[in-house]
């Protein structure tokens, strides 16, 4: 009566077993609990001091609340965005730029790559905290900022605001003159930010076959025609690669997470508020995700 | 013998074209020019972006063996004139060090191995089966990477609040188990595939085993060796480089992570960079400190305690790590 079963068969039943536990933790953690926040979203939440909770519905009210009466959800929403936005072509660019210098052969070439990743390697929100709680400490809380901005002027030797306005003589638009000083001034935070894209970008490089910059260079292409016509399009696939760690990764850090989380375990243990805040905040980079993706897959081309 | 014509050749063009004493004609000197340009100025942009991401590790590694004198001084500046460990002894004593960093590299290092063993089970099996829904399954593994933590976080934390699973628990002990506190919740979603980042280990693995090639495993199930046998002591060991990538990673991440040590309540005699964040004010009243820029000193001692084995870790795996990311997977 016992049926033997076809190898495929065998090998389609071990598959299924080498899966199993992530398949297991994936219905039970992920599915599961996007359902619940969704659920959350649209109750009200009361923990039972027995353990346990109910729910009562209420509509639409959490978004309504969240949209049209919450003090600073939609200006921390689309800070958050609007940095985001800033950052990762940034990120990107600078991140690029880096993996061709050190694609070279130079000395100190591993010691270099490894200072590279070391932002990544000590990228601990609990530090980043301490030594800003400490920052504020120094500078006597609220008046943190204006003696933050003194001190910055003062020890500074060059004067930023001279060359601002030689930029602004040279008759570049506001807008990209803003985004150039936003830029600089950001160069601290781009670079902690872009370790993991650089060493993407590097091993992107590596890939070429080296048998392309030499038909290049024999049929005379000057290093920036190579640049554009064989790095960017083999290095297309990567940035697509780059631009949704990137996003990701600022995303998990940004203050709506923040904010998602104090509302329901630190301020007001609102937990649908909460749910409401989390959902609509994916919602909005997953649309950007998609939008930039799309965008980008595109203009991207192939090699294989 | 054409070819090696051609090599001949070919070196005697090099010799031309590189030896300065052929080179003599304007052209050549304006390339060389322009070749040592482009040369300064990446070695002053590297070095200056270096210099960027250095400075304030040498900071706070300067100024954790800086005396109180040292601090008031104003011509101290990178080198203390008198140096001292006392900031250490009082971090070390305040954060409880080695237990605490015991216990934590403990933690961190079970994590570890139980993400490597899960992840690159998962990767395995869909890197070299074929069953029905695998490509949406494999999806469902991308939309783990893309979706935030937070969005799960309340359900996770009312999960684990009255942990209960298919009313198995209260169906034995009477009631549910309340998990918060300890990190029983974060074996748990580890063990099942869910934990920090586990879905960019699953593609990572996935990725490095789906470009090793297929002939090692039918050669080793030609010769008898069963699924599970040639996926541990085969497949396993050569996929070292994404091992020791994802170890590294992971091994990180965890160490770094304080969403979900927030999350599940996990107590700072467990995580010790929870107890950074509570540093300064510990020394504040426990040691009566009061002057702020003294306890910087303090908290910088502390940072660099906290940041030691991980910076230890990194540079005894560094060489193998930036080759593993390189060879393994996150590049498909």
């Amino acid at each position: 009566m016992k049926k033997r079963l076809t190898l495929s068969q065998k090998r389609m039943i071990n598959g299924y077993l080498f899966i199993l536990p992530w398949l297991i933790g994936f219905i039970f953690f992920y599915i599961r609990s996007i359902l619940l926040t969704t659920q959350f979203s649209f109750s009200r939440l009361s923990v039972e001091t027995v353990g346990g909770y109910t729910l009562d519905h209420v509509g639409l009210q959490n978004y309504v609340y969240a949209f049209r009466e919450h003090g600073t959800f939609k200006q921390i929403l689309t800070s958050s965005i609007f940095n985001m936005v800033l950052d990762v072509p940034l990120i990107i660019f600078f991140s690029l730029f880096m993996a061709i210098l050190l694609n070279r052969e130079f000395k100190g070439r591993t010691l270099v790559r490894a200072i590279f990743f070391l932002p990544v390697i000590m990228n601990s929100s609990a530090i980043a905290t301490a030594l800003r709680l400490s920052e504020q400490f120094v500078a006597g809380g609220i008046s943190a900022g204006s003696s933050q901005m003194s001190t910055e002027t003062v020890s500074s030797t060059v004067n930023v605001s001279y060359y601002i306005d030689l930029f602004g003589q040279l008759a570049l638009p506001n807008r990209v003159l803003d985004y150039i000083v936003a830029a600089v001034s950001r160069i601290n935070s781009i670079i902690t930010a872009s370790g993991v894209q650089i060493v993407i970008f590097l091993a992107a490089l590596q890939s070429i076959p080296s048998s392309m910059y030499e038909v290049a260079k024999i049929e005379g292409a000057t290093a920036y025609e190579t640049f554009w016509k064989v790095t960017f399009p083999m290095v297309m696939p990567h940035i697509i690669t780059n631009v949704v760690y990137t996003v990701i990764d600022k995303f998990a850090e940004s203050d709506v997470v923040t904010l998602a989380y104090n509302t329901a375990f630190t301020t007001e243990f609102n937990y649908g508020l909460s749910s409401v805040f989390s959902l609509v905040s994916t919602a909005v980079t997953c649309l950007i995700l998609i939008l930039a993706v799309g965008f980008l897959q595109k203009r991207t081309f192939y090699y294989n | 013998m054409d070819t090696g014509k051609s090599v001949g050749i070919k070196n005697r063009i090099r010799t031309i074209t590189e030896n300065p004493k052929f080179v003599n004609s304007t052209r050549g000197m304006k390339a060389d020019f322009k070749k040592l340009l482009i040369k300064v100025f990446s070695f002053v942009v590297i070095v200056g972006i270096c210099y960027v991401i250095l400075s304030p590790i040498i900071g706070m590694i300067v100024s954790s063996f800086m005396s109180d004198s040292d601090r008031y001084n104003p011509m101290v500046y990178m080198i203390p004139t008198s140096p001292t460990l006392e900031k250490y002894k009082i971090s070390w004593a305040r954060m409880n060090y080695l237990p605490t960093m015991g216990r934590n590299l403990l933690y961190s290092i079970t994590l570890m191995l139980i993400q490597i063993f899960i992840c690159s089970m998962v990767g395995y099996g869909f890197a070299r089966f074929r069953f029905p829904l695998r490509r949406l399954l494999f999806a469902c593994v991308v939309v783990m990477i893309v979706i935030p933590d937070h969005t799960i976080m309340l359900p996770l934390y009312m999960t684990f609040k009255n942990f209960d699973p298919l009313g198995l628990v209260s169906l034995f002990a009477g009631k549910p188990l309340v998990l918060m506190g300890t990190p029983i919740p974060m074996y748990i979603m580890t063990i099942f595939g869910c934990g920090v980042r586990s879905g960019l280990y699953i593609y990572i693995f996935n990725q490095f085993f789906r470009n090793l090639p297929k002939e090692i495993e039918e050669a080793a199930l030609v010769d008898g060796a069963g699924i599970w046998y040639t996926y541990f002591r085969i497949m396993l060991v050569n996929a070292i480089p994404a091992v020791v990538t994802v170890a590294v990673f992971s091994m990180v991440w965890q160490y770094n992570d304080t969403f979900y040590a927030n999350l599940f309540l996990i107590s700072e005699n467990i995580v010790i960079s929870k107890k950074i964040t509570t540093l300064q004010s510990v020394i504040a009243n426990v040691d009566k400190i009061l002057d702020t820029s003294i306890q910087e000193l303090y908290l910088s001692a502390g940072v660099v305690l906290i940041m030691l084995p991980i910076i230890i870790i990194y540079v005894a795996l560094q060489k193998y790590f930036i080759e593993g990311v390189e060879r393994s997977g996150i590049v498909g």
